[in-house]
C-alpha cells in the first residue's frame, strides 16, 4: 500500500510540462492525484516519473468565452467548480452535479483536467462534458488542438489524449435557450461512484442524454435522445436500455444496471422537461 | 535518478525541512518524519478518512497526496485543536455527545468536521450526514458525531 519508487519533477509552465513529459517514455502528469495516487499506492500504476502541474498558474479559473460559454482551466479544482456562480448561473446542470462527486476532501483537490483525463466511465464529470458538447483543449509539442468529449472518451480510463498532451482546459459552449435538465444518480454511498446516473436536458430541440456508470465509457445516447422525440420518456427509456452495455462487478449485475439507467433515465428527462415547461 | 527532494512544510505553525523520496506519502511524513501520530492512516486509498488533514485550510487526505506536494503549504493536524488538558471546541463537543468509541476515526472525523463548519452552513442533518459521508467510523453508528457536529454549528452560529 505504498507506492514504488519514480522520480518527481514539478513545473510552472505547460511548455516546461510537455518537454517534461516528452524527455522520459512512460511519464504522467499528476494533478490532484485524488484517482492517481490510490492507483499508485496499490501498485497498479508503474510509472518512472511524474510531472507535478499544480504549480502552472495559466491552468486555474473559469472564464467567459466570445461565444457566451465558458473556458474551465484543467487545475480548476472540483469544490471551485461545486461554489462558482458562475457555472450555478449558467449551468445548473454542472452546479448540481458537483453534489454528487466524491466528498469534500477529495473536491478540494480533485481537477476537472484530471477527471476528464482519467476518464472513468462512471465518473460524473466526463459524462457532462459529453452531454454539454464540451471541447477538450489539449496542447503537446505539435500544438494545441481542441477535441469534442464525445471523441476523447475511448475505453475505461482510456482518451484519445496523446502520451505528450496535456488537458489545458474544458470548453462549455452555452446551453441551447431555454433548457430543462435532469440529473439522477443512484450510488452505494453519497459521494461514491455511480452505480449508474443519467443526466439530461430537454427543449424545442428534443433531448440530449448522457449516462455514466453504465458503458466502457460516459456515453451519449444518441438512441434515447431519437426515441425521446418530442416528450416520450418511456420510449426513451427503453431505447437506451438497448444501447448500453453494462458490465457486472461487486456493486451490480449488467441487468441490475441496465434496469436502472431506464429507470434514472425517465426521472431525469421528467425533470428537465418540467423545467422546460417553465 | 530516484533522488531525494527538499521540502519546507509548516505544521501546526511549526516549520519542518526534510529531504524525501517523492513517493513519500503525507500521511507518512506527518507520522513517521514528525512523530504526530494523531494522524491516523486506515485504508490508504482514500476511503476511509481517518488521515484527513488541513492543507492550506483545505482538508485534503493526507494518504492521496504526496509529502512532496506539501511543500511550501500549511498544514494542520488534529493536534492543532487542542490537547487533553486543553480540548478545542469541536473536541469537547464530541466528548459531550459521546461522538467517539474506538477513536480510530475521529482525527479525520474532526478535520473534516473543521472543513465543513468553515464552507456549508449544515442547516439540516442531511447535510451534515452528506458531509461526513466520506468519513467511515465502525463504532458510533453516525448519529452522536451527527449530534456533536450540530452542536458544533449552533455554537459557530452564535458568534
Amino acid at each position: 500500500m505504498k507506492p514504488a519508487l519514480f522520480d518527481y519533477i514539478r513545473v510552472t509552465t505547460v511548455d516546461d510540462a510537455i518537454r517534461a513529459l516528452g524527455s522520459c517514455n512512460d511519464a504522467k502528469v499528476i494533478a490532484g492525484g485524488q484517482s492517481l495516487v490510490p492507483m499508485l499506492n496499490f501498485r497498479m500504476v508503474d510509472t518512472p516519473l511524474f510531472v507535478d502541474i499544480n504549480g502552472i498558474d495559466d491552468l486555474r479559473g473559469i472564464t467567459e468565452t466570445s461565444n457566451g460559454g465558458l473556458r474551465i482551466g484543467a487545475l480548476t479544482r472540483h469544490f471551485e467548480l461545486e461554489v462558482s456562480p458562475l457555472i450555478q448561473e449558467r449551468y445548473p446542470l454542472l452546479h448540481e452535479a458537483m453534489k454528487y462527486v466524491a466528498h469534500l476532501a477529495i473536491r478540494n483537490r480533485g481537477t476537472i483536467g484530471g477527471s476528464i483525463s482519467h476518464a472513468d466511465p462512471a465518473a460524473e464529470l466526463p459524462a457532462l462534458a459529453v452531454l454539454l458538447d464540451a471541447m477538450i483543449v489539449a496542447r503537446g509539442p505539435r500544438g494545441e488542438r481542441q477535441i469534442a468529449a464525445v471523441d476523447f472518451f475511448e475505453a475505461p480510463l482510456t482518451t484519445s489524449l496523446e502520451a505528450d498532451e496535456i488537458v489545458t482546459a474544458v470548453e462549455l459552449p452555452p446551453l441551447p435557450e431555454n433548457s430543462g435538465w435532469g440529473f439522477e444518480e443512484f450510488a452505494q454511498r453519497h459521494g461514491d461512484f455511480a452505480v449508474v446516473g443519467v443526466a439530461a436536458l430537454v427543449g424545442k430541440y428534443g433531448a440530449r442524454i448522457s449516462v455514466f456508470g453504465a458503458h466502457n465509457t460516459p456515453l451519449r445516447a444518441r438512441e434515447a435522445e431519437k426515441a425521446f422525440g418530442s416528450g416520450d420518456t418511456n420510449a426513451a427509456a427503453e431505447a437506451l436500455q438497448s444501447e448500453v452495455d453494462p458490465s457486472d462487478d461487486l456493486h451490480g449485475s449488467a441487468d441490475y444496471r441496465r434496469h436502472l439507467a431506464g429507470v434514472l433515465c425517465k426521472r431525469a428527462l421528467n425533470n428537465a422537461m418540467s423545467g422546460y415547461a417553465l | 535518478m530516484k533522488g531525494k527532494i527538499e521540502i519546507r512544510v509548516t505544521v501546526n505553525g511549526e516549520e519542518h525541512h526534510a529531504s524525501v523520496e517523492p513517493r513519500l506519502l503525507l500521511a507518512d511524513f506527518i507520522r513517521e518524519n514528525l512523530d504526530l501520530t494523531g494522524t491516523h492512516v486506515g485504508c490508504e486509498h482514500g476511503i476511509c478518512g481517518a488521515c484527513t488533514v488541513l492543507m492550506n485550510g483545505d482538508s485534503v487526505r493526507a494518504c492521496l497526496t504526496l509529502a512532496v506536494q506539501a511543500d511550501g503549504a500549511e498544514v494542520e493536524t488534529v493536534e492543532s485543536l487542542g490537547d487533553s488538558e486543553n480540548l478545542g471546541s469541536l473536541q469537547r463537543a464530541f466528548r459531550e455527545h459521546h461522538a467517539l468509541q474506538c477513536g480510530f476515526c475521529t482525527p479525520g472525523m474532526l478535520m473534516t468536521a473543521t472543513d465543513m463548519l468553515r464552507k456549508y452552513p449544515l442547516e439540516t442533518e442531511d447535510e451534515i450526514r452528506v458531509g461526513l459521508s466520506g468519513n467511515i467510523c465502525r463504532c458510533t453508528g453516525y448519529q452522536h458525531i451527527v449530534d456533536a457536529i450540530s452542536a458544533a454549528r449552533d455554537e459557530r452560529n452564535k458568534k
